[in-house]
Parts: C-alpha cells; sequence; structure tokens
C-alpha cells in the first residue's frame, strides 16, 4: 500500500474564495508564513468569479466593482504577498487534531497536519428537494447559481421562459441576466410577505424589468414529462399553506430556484465543530474560533453575508485571531454569550470575551421599520443604533466598544426595538 | 429497415436485463433487448423501495411467493458477482394494536408456508431495544432476518452490462407499436422499423399487457398503481438498522422507513391507482400521506434533510399475481411483475432462460465461454486513504472532485460513460456513479456533468439531456 504524503503546516485555509483570500491576505501579514489554501475549484475567487454584474465593494473600495474584478484585487493581493493558493484542490475531511485530507490531480493524497485552521467553504443553495414541490423531476430546474454558471462562466442558456421561486438575490440578479440574454422571465415568486434579496436588487433587476413579484406565493406543482412544461403558483396564507382558487399557471421552460442558502459546514460537523441551529454555521466567539481550539470560521461558512464586503471584513479579523492563536497568544478569560433578542436572528458571534470593541451582526427576523437595535446586558444598555427599515435581507451589524463591554459579566442579548413602544 | 435477431426483449428493467444476461451466459444466439427509454432500469426498476423480501407477504401457492423466495436466495451471490450494493440488514413489520398483532401473526404463518427462514415475533421491549426511534407505541412486530436493501438501478447496470459483456445488443429509444406472429416467429413492429425475431420475451412492464393482449386470448389488464417517496440525505447515525415496515393493505405494503444501501433514509410508498402509467409525478397530497405514515412508524422524521420525492409505477394485474412464461407460440412474457418484482426478477429470468432455451423453434447454440462481469472500481468515497492515494497515483483523474456532496471524481464520471451500458445522460451518470444524488442535487456539480457527457459522448453541450427524450438541460449558446 502506498504512501500518503504528510504535510506539516502552521495554518490551512480551507476554500480559496472571498473569505478564504482574505483570511490568507490578513494572516501573512500578522506574520504566519507557513499556510496554504486549498480551492476546490481550477481557480481562486469562489462564487464570486460567476458574478459578473456590479455592486461589489461599495463598502470596501467606495466603488463598484464587479465580481471578478473584486476577485481579482485579492487574488492579486494574495501573489503580491506570496501566498500558496493550491486550486483543484478539494478536500475531503477534517479531523479533531487539525489534520487536513485533500486531494488533487497534481499532488494526489495529501494531508496536512495543521497548526490552526480557518474554515471558508462558503454556502450551497437549497435545492428543490429541500421544498418538497410535487410534480415532475423534468429538466429545467435549476438553482439560480447553477443557471448563473451555465450563462457567465459557459455561455450556454439554461432557458427561454423563466419563473424564478424565491427572491434571494442570486434569483433576482438572474432575472436580469436571463432578461438580457432575450429570455422572458414571467415572474419572481417569493413565498414570505418581503423579499429576502437586497432592496437595490428589488429595483434594478426586476422593477426596472417589469419583471412581477408575486410575494406570499409560492409555485405548487411542477409540470412536464421530459423537459419543464409549466408550473401553478399559489397565494399562501399567514401559516404559508397555499390557498385554493388563486392558482396561475404559467407556461415555462425553466424554474429557477433562489429559496435559501446554506453554510456548508459537512466537514466542520464531522470533524466535530458545535454549529448553530439558527446560523447554520459555527458557533465562535468574538475571535472567530469555533468550539475546536485553534478553528476558526469565516465568510458564508459562519452565516450568510449580504455583502461580500463584510465577507472580507470578517475574514481578515479571523485570519488575524488565526496568527495570534499560533503566536500562543490564546484568547482567555471570561466569556459571555450573546443571544437573540426579539426580531434577531442569529447574532454571531455567539460569545464574546468583554475586553474589547466587538463587531455583532445578524439578521432582522422580519421587515421592522422605524425600530432600533440594542445592545443589553443585566439590565444595562451597552449599544443602541437606529434605522428606518430593517429586512432580512439585509444584514446589520454593529459594533461595540471596548467600553462600552467593560463590566459586563452577564448574557448580552441583542434586540430590536419598535419607537413609541 | 428490417433487423433480425434471434431473441428479441421488449423492455430494460430489471427482469428484461436479468434475462439478457441470463441467456447470454448460456447462448451464443443473437439477443437483442429493444427499450422505449432512454437508458436501462427507467421505469419501476430505478423507482422502487429497493427492498429484497424476505417472501412472507404473497399468498402461500402463488407465482409471487413462489419467485420471491427463489429470487431472494439467488441475491447475495448475485449481488456479491456483480458488485452490486447490498446489505441483508433485516426487516420488522411493526403492529401497532391488537388488530396489526393479528395481521402479523398471520404473516408469520403465510411466511413459514411460503418457506421463510428465520421469521419471529418481536415483542415490544425487545423491539424498541433493537429499534430505539421506533414509535414506543408498537406492541410487537414480525422479524424478517433475511429481508435486505440493495441498490435496484445499479443492479440493474449491472446486469445489462454483464449481458452486453456476453454480447447482447442493446437499442434505446425504440417502443414496440405491435407484434406480429410470422412462420419463423415474430416480427416486431417500431417507428424505426420491423425487427423479425425466433422468439421474443415481453417484459416491458406496464406496457406488458397492451403487448399480451395482442399475443394472447388470455386478456389481461394492468392498473397503475403509483407510490411516491421522500428522500433523506445520511445522517451520521441511521435512524434505523433494519427496514421497518407497517402491516399491510389491500393496496399494498404499507409505508416503509428504510436506510439505503448508500446510507440515505427512505420513506414511502404510496399506493394510487392512476390512469397514466407514465404519471411519475410526485403531488402534495402523496407526500404529505408519506410524511404523515412515516411519522407512526418514526415520531422524530423531519424533512429538513429532504434531498429529493420521486414516484415509482407498479403494474398490478388485476387477478393480483405475476404472469410469468409462455404465452404463445416462441413467445414468453412477464405481465404484472410489481412488488416483489425486484426481488423476484433473478429467478423470473433463469426460469424463462431455461424455457427459451428449450424451445424447439431455437438454433442451439451454446456458449462454452462466458465473458466476466464489468467490474467497477471501488466507489472513491468507500475507499481507505492509502487507496484513495493509490487510485489517484493511476489515474490522476481521480484527483478531481467533481461531486462534492457524495464525493464523486471525474474518472469516475468517466468511468461510469465509457462502462459497456454506459451513461447518457446526465441522470444516466447520477445513478451509475451519484454524481448529483446528494444533498445539492447537482446544484455544484451539473455543469460540469454535462461538460463531460459531451466531450466523452462527442456532442453539442446543448444536445444533452437530462433523461430521456427531450429533456433537454440547456436551450442554446449566447
Amino acid at each position: 500500500m502506498s504512501e500518503i504524503d504528510k504535510v506539516r503546516k502552521d495554518l490551512v485555509i480551507i476554500g480559496g474564495g472571498p473569505a478564504g483570500l482574505a483570511a490568507g491576505i490578513a494572516a501573512r501579514e500578522a506574520g504566519v508564513e507557513d499556510l496554504v489554501i486549498l480551492e476546490r475549484e481550477d481557480e481562486a475567487g469562489g462564487i464570486l468569479r460567476q458574478c459578473i454584474h456590479n455592486g461589489f465593494g461599495l463598502h470596501r473600495y467606495g466603488e463598484e466593482l464587479t465580481g471578478p474584478e473584486y476577485a481579482a484585487r485579492d487574488i492579486a493581493k494574495a501573489e503580491e504577498l506570496g501566498l500558496d493558493v493550491r486550486c483543484g484542490t478539494t478536500v475531503l475531511s477534517v479531523d479533531g487534531e487539525k489534520r487536513v485530507t485533500a486531494v488533487s490531480k497534481k499532488d494526489g493524497l495529501q494531508v496536512y497536519e495543521a497548526g490552526a485552521v480557518i474554515l471558508a467553504m462558503g454556502c450551497r443553495e437549497r435545492p428543490r428537494g429541500a421544498l418538497g414541490t410535487p410534480g415532475t423531476r423534468c429538466a429545467g430546474i435549476y438553482t439560480a447559481g447553477a443557471a448563473q454558471k451555465f450563462v457567465n462562466m459557459e455561455g450556454l442558456m439554461p432557458g427561454r421562459r423563466v419563473v424564478i421561486l424565491g427572491s434571494g438575490d442570486i434569483g433576482l440578479i438572474m432575472a436580469r441576466r436571463m432578461t438580457l440574454q432575450g429570455a422572458k422571465v414571467l415572474a419572481c415568486v417569493e413565498l414570505m410577505p418581503y423579499s429576502s434579496g437586497l432592496n437595490r436588487n428589488i429595483v434594478q433587476c426586476l422593477e426596472d424589468y417589469g419583471i412581477p413579484l408575486y410575494l406570499s406565493h409560492t409555485v405548487t406543482e411542477v409540470r412536464g414529462r421530459e423537459r419543464l412544461e409549466g408550473v401553478t403558483v399559489q397565494q399562501v396564507d399567514a401559516a404559508r399553506k397555499p390557498i385554493p382558487g388563486t392558482e396561475i399557471n404559467f407556461d415555462c421552460d425553466t424554474l429557477l430556484l433562489s429559496v435559501g442558502l446554506i453554510p456548508e459546514n459537512e466537514l466542520s460537523q464531522r470533524m466535530g465543530v458545535a454549529l448553530s441551529p439558527v446560523t447554520s454555521g459555527a458557533v465562535v466567539d468574538d475571535t472567530l474560533q469555533t468550539s475546536v481550539p485553534g478553528v476558526f470560521a469565516c465568510g458564508n461558512v459562519l452565516h450568510v453575508h449580504d455583502l461580500v464586503d463584510f465577507v472580507s471584513d470578517e475574514s481578515f479579523r479571523a485570519g488575524k485571531a488565526a496568527a495570534a492563536y499560533l503566536r500562543g497568544e490564546k484568547a482567555e478569560g471570561l466569556t459571555v454569550a450573546v443571544l437573540d433578542g426579539d426580531g434577531v436572528r442569529g447574532v454571531v458571534p455567539q460569545r464574546l470575551h468583554p475586553d474589547g470593541d466587538v463587531t455583532l451582526m445578524f439578521r432582522p427576523a422580519g421587515v421592522v421599520r422605524n425600530a432600533a437595535v440594542t445592545v443589553k446586558s443585566g439590565g444595562r444598555e451597552l449599544a443602541r443604533k437606529r434605522q428606518m427599515i430593517f429586512t432580512p435581507g439585509e444584514m446589520v451589524a454593529l459594533t461595540v466598544k471596548k467600553e462600552q463591554l467593560a463590566g459586563v459579566t452577564d448574557d448580552i442579548t441583542v434586540s430590536l426595538e419598535v419607537s413609541g413602544k | 429497415m428490417q433487423t433480425y435477431t434471434d431473441i428479441l426483449i421488449i423492455g430494460a428493467g430489471v427482469v428484461g436485463c436479468a434475462a439478457a444476461r441470463a441467456l447470454s451466459l448460456r447462448t451464443k444466439a443473437d439477443i437483442l433487448v429493444v427499450e422505449r427509454a432512454g437508458d436501462v432500469a427507467e421505469g419501476a426498476s430505478k423507482a422502487n423501495s429497493g427492498i429484497v423480501h424476505a417472501g412472507f407477504d404473497a399468498h402461500p401457492g402463488s407465482e409471487k411467493a413462489r419467485l420471491n423466495v427463489l429470487g431472494a436466495r439467488m441475491y447475495p451471490a448475485l449481488c456479491a458477482e456483480l458488485q452490486v450494493p447490498f446489505r441483508a440488514c433485516g426487516a420488522l413489520v411493526v403492529a401497532f394494536d391488537e388488530a396489526d398483532r393479528a395481521t402479523v401473526e398471520n404473516l408469520l404463518a403465510q411466511g413459514q408456508a411460503n418457506g421463510v427462514p428465520g421469521l419471529r415475533i418481536v415483542e415490544r421491549e425487545e423491539l424498541l431495544r433493537m429499534e430505539p426511534n421506533l414509535n414506543p407505541a408498537a406492541v410487537c412486530a414480525l422479524e424478517a432476518p433475511t429481508s435486505a436493501i440493495v441498490s435496484p438501478y445499479e443492479l440493474v447496470f449491472a446486469l445489462a452490462d454483464h449481458a452486453a459483456l456476453n454480447g447482447t445488443e442493446f437499442r434505446f429509444d425504440t417502443e414496440v407499436l405491435g407484434l406480429t406472429q410470422t412462420e419463423s416467429g415474430w416480427l416486431a413492429h417500431t417507428a424505426e422499423g420491423d425487427i423479425a425475431c425466433r422468439c421474443v420475451l415481453n417484459c416491458a412492464g406496464i406496457d406488458s399487457a397492451r403487448l399480451h393482449n395482442q399475443v394472447s386470448a388470455d386478456k389481461r389488464h394492468l392498473t397503475a398503481r403509483r407510490g411516491q417517496y421522500d428522500v433523506l440525505d445520511h445522517p451520521e447515525t441511521p435512524p434505523f438498522s433494519r427496514t421497518i415496515f407497517q402491516c399491510p393493505t389491500k393496496m399494498g405494503k404499507g409505508v416503509l422507513v428504510t436506510p439505503t444501501v448508500h446510507g440515505n433514509v427512505l420513506l414511502g410508498p404510496t399506493a394510487e391507482d392512476i390512469p397514466d402509467g407514465l404519471d411519475v409525478a410526485t403531488t402534495a397530497e402523496g407526500l404529505a400521506d408519506v410524511f404523515a405514515k412515516a411519522k407512526l412508524t418514526w415520531p422524530g422524521v423531519s424533512l429538513r434533510t429532504a434531498v429529493t420525492n420521486f414516484s415509482g409505477i407498479r403494474a398490478h394485474e388485476d387477478r393480483g399475481d405475476f404472469l410469468v412464461g409462455r404465452t404463445a407460440p416462441h413467445c414468453w412474457e412477464a405481465v404484472g411483475v410489481e412488488s416483489p418484482g425486484l426481488t423476484s426478477a433473478p429467478a423470473i429470468a433463469e426460469e424463462l432462460a431455461a424455457a427459451i432455451l428449450a424451445d424447439e423453434a431455437f438454433p442451439a447454440k451454446p456458449r462454452e465461454e462466458t465473458a466476466a462481469p464489468y467490474r467497477r472500481a471501488k466507489p472513491f468515497n468507500e475507499m481507505t486513504a492509502e487507496e484513495q492515494a493509490e487510485a489517484v497515483r493511476k489515474d490522476p483523474l481521480n484527483g478531481q472532485l467533481i461531486c462534492r456532496c457524495e464525493v464523486v471524481t471525474e474518472a469516475e464520471i468517466r468511468a461510469a460513460i465509457r462502462r459497456p451500458v454506459g451513461a447518457r445522460t446526465v441522470d444516466g451518470v447520477k445513478r451509475r456513479c451519484r454524481a448529483g444524488m446528494g444533498r445539492c442535487q447537482g446544484g455544484f456539480c451539473a455543469p460540469r456533468v454535462v461538460d463531460i457527457l459531451a466531450e466523452e459522448l462527442g456532442l453539442p453541450k446543448t444536445a444533452i439531456t437530462k433523461g430521456s427524450g427531450e429533456s433537454r438541460m440547456l436551450v442554446g449558446e449566447i
């Protein structure tokens, strides 16, 4: 039996998308020389490579870049720093001892014995099967991301008459993309009474092209023996059950799904990293360290972000934290739990050390107008931030200062409070 | 255009492919399998519970009972020889009240009469120790230790490959529209011309009665009985180690909860009589019914990890039994092969092959040398790390992962296309090597699979289909 190559590495970063690249750049700038980024695709950049629309980088660079342009800046920086980015390399497993088993055509099977690991695997789209939509299993049903790959990476059209189920950002972007490519997008159908996408995408991708958005509707039947021939759309009640008599039939050859993103944590789960049932990502502290010491998580594998700018920001922090861990600077001392309060879903981090500035991120549980985020502990309000409107499609980030956290020993609760209540 | 063959087999499901293999191992006569779909196992053979039934369900004395028990006995050796995933996990038929207990006791007696080994009644306490996730309301169960699970379509692929390696020809997208008797055998009419043969074997599944009624005065009628299923992703620890049945009803064996050979969990099927034997749609009502009934067996059931749902069609003959054998001169048939058809198929095939070769019109061309079954490489995700390292060294394409959910390599996808009766569609690849079978359902790998299919088959990407017919993945180039 053949030998397996074992390679010792201070830091192994799993994923070479925007999260992995930013984590690698930050770790190198913080002094980690011996690191490798493992990327399963043939090029670094992750899903940004197929996001040829603009709108990336407004926060980070103050300009509107396309996805490939945004990725190119990190790739150039990584090259300048001499980072070892191994493309075409898929991680098969990671064990609790931080041994990372990966495979590639070029290097074969290798086991990296890592001092620290950063999880940056991103997320995947919820497929049709997870929705349980009844009907036939004909051709022409794609996740929006798969359709985006066909159109933008391969120059191939998945269909001509399109219904989009779900109003996540990729679905909205693909509504515009398919229209520009000559397809007829008949409808965008959203189960919830609000869109889960960014408001700017509703305006620029649906309204500007006259594509109707059906809120509180869903697809209740899929028809077509070979290729898709049509779908039935129905209005749903408050319990999200279809209302009889509201059926609308669309003749279409394509159904695109944009019904949610799921952090890809199968590797994390198998190595024993504790996951949050709310975010489906790892439970982390303010250094983005998971329940397994020396294993950090950032980007969409930790929680699904709305903007890549925030992914990069979070991942820089993970890279720095991993570097500190490798220097032996273990985050020590008291930690307090951070809990979801009213109107708040999935605050990250879930634990923090109250001895430095901490950025809290979450998604609102519903649409709330004229409200404020409050951060409270032991009856004391630590921070507050007002906003005109909160929607689940847009993440909320709030940095709580070291001074505000001073003396906190009780659990911290993050809530949305509506004015006048 | 007219073709000639010695033996024409209509239908490339499990019965047709098993018969083709059985015949091809014994005779050098020309064998042609015609199939209206684009691949083997496209009908009931791909969409069923994947259970090798122990044999207690069928009435003693019926063809179902006889062939079930014979077929079940053949499975372990057959699957070992053909490298088909198979596991004798055992089964329980659970009683939830005293009326059920009577049913279970009746099944025990029936099973013993059918010659099923190892059957016994397990009382509640032991039952819940055996299967801790079972509904504690269970009162007792029939245990059938010889019940097993198999990958039904992978069995058909292996049977077809072995038949092909022994000279059997397969012709897809070819529907037999009618059969006419001739002086020297039969003429099968298809849209692409007639096929002349010395003898014909009708194992056309849900379509078999139509052909039967053309050759026989003993008219038969099939009812399409649809069964809907949910498939859950493979959990870290399976909820049940055995197949869990509820008590059977007159429509069938009821809703089961079972592990699959690949570690998924299968819930279903429903039993609905429908007018159209090709209508494999699932319905909201059907899926709700599956879930509600599965919940009786498994109170903790959740569809949170569901990866897909599907339907299969049982070919239920009005008299309730298989019709297997000679029905006209030089004409053999397998009609009404519903459950336990998968289990019975190897036995049906052996009997039909022996009978066909004994036919006086048949040219004696015994085969002395037979080709060994197609040897599939061990699946990459079942290899040890050392084996994986070696596999990549031998073929670097094993280092290129295409399906991340099921851990399938480019080498495996190309092998699935290149095997004797290889994949020609995205679904064909999926069933042969599991690329796209996982939790993302091909969201990431489908574009790559289309690329590889186009390259291997020498077709433009826009010609690649998901499954049979005009199920094109793409409508054009930009």
